[in-house]
């Protein structure tokens, strides 16, 4: 058991946190969930990919610095302690990339990837639809085979920040025929697509702060050519579920912004603690606080056992989903203990804590719901018996 | 960084895992309830052949520690075998005695396995687990460290396998001053560790039985362990487990007093959550005492505030460097 790092890790450290030093913007930049903020961090993001930092677990090749996952995680630390921007380029770098990786051509990898590290593309998810949610094998968007490629039509919904970005991935029914014999998983294809095509509607829709961040997409016989096809045509199911793991794991969350955060609750804490002999007193306050840090800790501990098991060629599978209701109850308790000490001034919506507050609610709900993650917990990490869905 | 336990640390928790179970421990925490230490003193003394005690002392005293990981290892083993006694107290004392330079030359025994002790550290609490069943009971007060003539009546616990009683006043004084309070916080860092240890065991095995339980009990037609109100209880305590581990193994490798409190938390917490949804899912079955699921279901809560409680170490979570 060892929790320290080699002299070459502490260099990599070292390294990102001298360049975040000089480069992360004095002042937050404005949310990113706004055509403004989503501008502004695209910029941000083209400067990090000219430092080599954008994507540093990928091959150098494609604008990376071959980081192993180790590093990745001391990347991250560093990346949120220097309290540096969210990523805009997330869903892109943290669901296509991998999928790629595993499932891509290398003319796809060397096309797509490099505008994706420095900003110049940005991808949005394509799975969820009005009757698919949950039950995402349900969609029914169609891929019709067509001269040198495919058909898209059908409707997207709850697309993360669609509304601005450039291009999008998603599943589509290209065989109809598996579903109607009842195993809709199968005749599904994983295709990329470019919301300016001709044939796409793009309609924002706000969110619960107002902020047009996700979209409905409307397709109606949009062209893909055959090499925007991700894996073999019916395969998609098993593509998009195999990026999942990413999306649940430790890829989309890591544990250097939830070390962050309860840092800077602390802070928040102890400063309050001083002004007002109120909340000095108040003991369960002081609970939630260090339950705060505490659970900021677990998690940067069970990655980093994780991590370790993923470099001894372990595959996770189904742990992905601890790690998400873990840090999804988590984000959200550690946001409701800050406004809880802010008192009043929690409610205004334009402060770092009441705009986190508001992003930390909606992590139960995506990247598969928490209820979902459980059964998927109760039944193949404990062994419990399928019940109805 | 390899942030996993080693093969040698696994091996050992295995062959005390077959150590354990192949003695049957559910018929020794009855005894021990009972007020029959005699089985439990046997097992003990296998356990200090197979190194447990060992592992809290120095070379000097006969020991081969302080190795606090395989400590953590030992006692989440013991744990999920519910093994009654002062296990944590001795170790406690060893880590007590070594830092004082073993005034009382109990050392070897201890580590041996061959002499059972505990403490009363009067910062925790007054009461010393155990100590009719114990060969040397230890009273710290302020910076004085006392060898007990003996203890007073034994008091009843919500575990009838606690059998916690004060030490009696005066007796011989081991040692006195300073040392004796960095000697204390020493000796309380590690029963914090071996209780959060022996909490997750704990925890653990009550997640093991209920799982096992709710894929066999059925109502309705169906096993109770395909209803969805089920799974996510059994899945959430799957959880709380899950993440407390990595913060015991951590606070055993830094050994920093707000490791050490956010892991007693953690633990404690999740074992005690293990518990309530444990007796809820085996039903009224598990409110009996004649199920031995009711031998962990009573550590739980005792454990979890043993000490240390969880609002005494949040408090020192926090008046650490912050994380
Ligand atoms: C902020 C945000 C961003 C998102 N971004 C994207 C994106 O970029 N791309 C994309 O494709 N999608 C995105 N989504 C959509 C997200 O993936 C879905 O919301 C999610 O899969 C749940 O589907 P649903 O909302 O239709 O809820 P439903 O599936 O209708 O579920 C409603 C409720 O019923 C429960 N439920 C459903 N089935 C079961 C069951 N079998 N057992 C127990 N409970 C059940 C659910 O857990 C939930 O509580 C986003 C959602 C949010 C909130």
């Amino acid at each position: 058991m060892d929790l320290s790092y080699t002299a070459e890790e502490e260099e990599f450290r070292a390294a990102a946190r001298a360049w975040l030093r000089a480069h992360v913007p004095p002042e937050p930049l404005p949310s990113l969930e706004t055509a403004e903020g989503f501008a502004a961090h695209r910029v941000w993001e083209g400067r990090l990919a000219a430092g080599g930092w954008s994507a540093v677990s990928w091959p150098e090749r494609y604008g990376g610095r071959d980081a192993d996952l180790t590093r990745w995680l001391l990347f991250e630390e560093e990346y949120y302690a220097a309290g540096a921007p969210g990523r805009v380029s997330q869903n892109g770098v943290s669901l296509l990339a991998p999928t790629l990786f595993a499932y891509g051509t290398e003319e796809q990898r060397a096309r797509v990837l490099p505008p994706m590290a420095t900003g110049e593309v940005i991808w949005a998810q394509a799975w969820s639809e009005p009757e698919a949610g949950s039950d995402l094998a349900s969609l029914t968007s169609r891929a019709v085979r067509t001269d040198g490629g495919w058909l898209l039509s059908g409707q997207k919904t709850w697309s993360s920040r669609a509304a601005f970005a450039d291009r999008a991935f998603g599943i589509f029914r290209s065989d109809p025929g598996p579903a109607a014999e009842g195993r809709p998983h199968r005749g599904l294809t994983y295709l990329m697509f470019d919301l300016r095509a001709p044939g796409v509607t793009v309609r924002p829709v706000g969110r619960l702060d107002g902020r047009p961040a996700f979209a409905e997409l409307f397709l109606d016989d949009v062209f893909v050519p055959d090499e925007d096809v991700v894996g073999e045509p019916g395969q998609g199911w098993r593509i998009a579920m195999s990026a999942t793991g990413n999306e649940r794991g430790l890829t989309l969350r890591s544990p250097g912004r939830f070390l962050a955060a309860a840092d800077r609750l602390v802070r928040l804490w102890r400063e309050r603690s001083e002004a007002s002999a109120g909340v000095t007193a108040d003991s369960a306050l002081r609970d939630r606080v260090a339950d705060a840090v505490i659970g900021a800790r677990a998690y940067r501990l069970f990655t980093a056992a994780g991590a370790a098991r993923l470099a001894e060629g372990a595959d996770l599978g189904a742990e992905s989903s601890l790690n998400k209701v873990f840090w999804s109850t988590f984000d959200l308790a550690l946001h409701e203990t800050a406004l809880d000490l802010l008192g009043p001034e929690g409610e205004s919506a334009d402060s770092a804590w009441a705009e986190g507050y508001v992003f930390a609610l909606a992590g139960p709900i995506y990247a598969g719901t928490n209820e979902i993650q459980r059964d998927i917990i109760a039944e193949r990490l404990l062994g419990l018996p399928k019940g109805r869905r | 960084m390899r942030f996993l336990p080693t093969d040698e640390q696994r091996a050992f928790a295995r062959s005390l895992d077959a150590m354990l179970t192949a003695a049957g421990t559910p018929g020794i925490v009855r005894a021990w309830a009972a007020g029959d230490p005699g089985p439990g003193r046997a097992l003990w003394a296998r356990l200090g052949a197979a190194g447990v005690f060992a592992l809290a002392a120095p070379e000097a005293y006969e020991g081969v520690g302080p190795l606090p990981a395989e400590l953590a290892h030992a006692f989440v083993e013991s744990g999920r075998h519910a093994v009654p006694g002062p296990l944590v107290e001795t170790v406690a004392a060893t880590v007590l005695l070594a830092e004082l330079g073993d005034p009382a030359k109990r050392l070897p025994g201890l580590v041996a396995g061959e002499t059972v002790a505990t403490l009363a550290l009067d910062v925790c609490s007054p009461y010393a687990l155990d100590a009719d069943a114990a060969d040397v009971v230890l009273a710290v007060t302020g910076d004085e460290v006392w060898l007990a003539p003996g203890h007073g009546e034994v008091r009843v616990s919500a575990d009838p396998a606690r059998r916690p009683a004060p030490p009696l006043p005066g007796g011989e004084l081991l040692a006195a001053g300073p040392a004796v309070r960095a000697a204390a916080r020493r000796a309380r860092d590690w029963a914090l560790l071996a209780t959060a240890a022996q909490s997750l065991g704990v925890g653990l095995a009550l997640l093991d039985r209920t799982v096992a339980y709710a894929r066999q009990r059925t109502q309705f037609g169906a096993p109770i362990g395909s209803f969805q109100a089920v799974k996510h209880r059994l899945a959430d305590t799957l959880l709380g487990l899950e993440f407390a581990r990595p913060l015991l193994f951590g606070a055993a490798l830094t050994c920093e007093s707000g490791d050490l409190a956010a892991a007693k938390v953690a633990t404690g917490e999740a074992a005690y959550a293990a518990a309530r949804t444990a007796l809820q899912i085996h039903g009224a079955v598990g409110y009996t005492d004649e199920l031995d699921l009711s031998l962990w279901l009573r550590k739980a809560r005792p454990l979890r505030d043993a000490w240390g409680t969880p609002s005494w170490c949040r408090a020192r979570v926090l008046a650490g460097p912050t994380p």
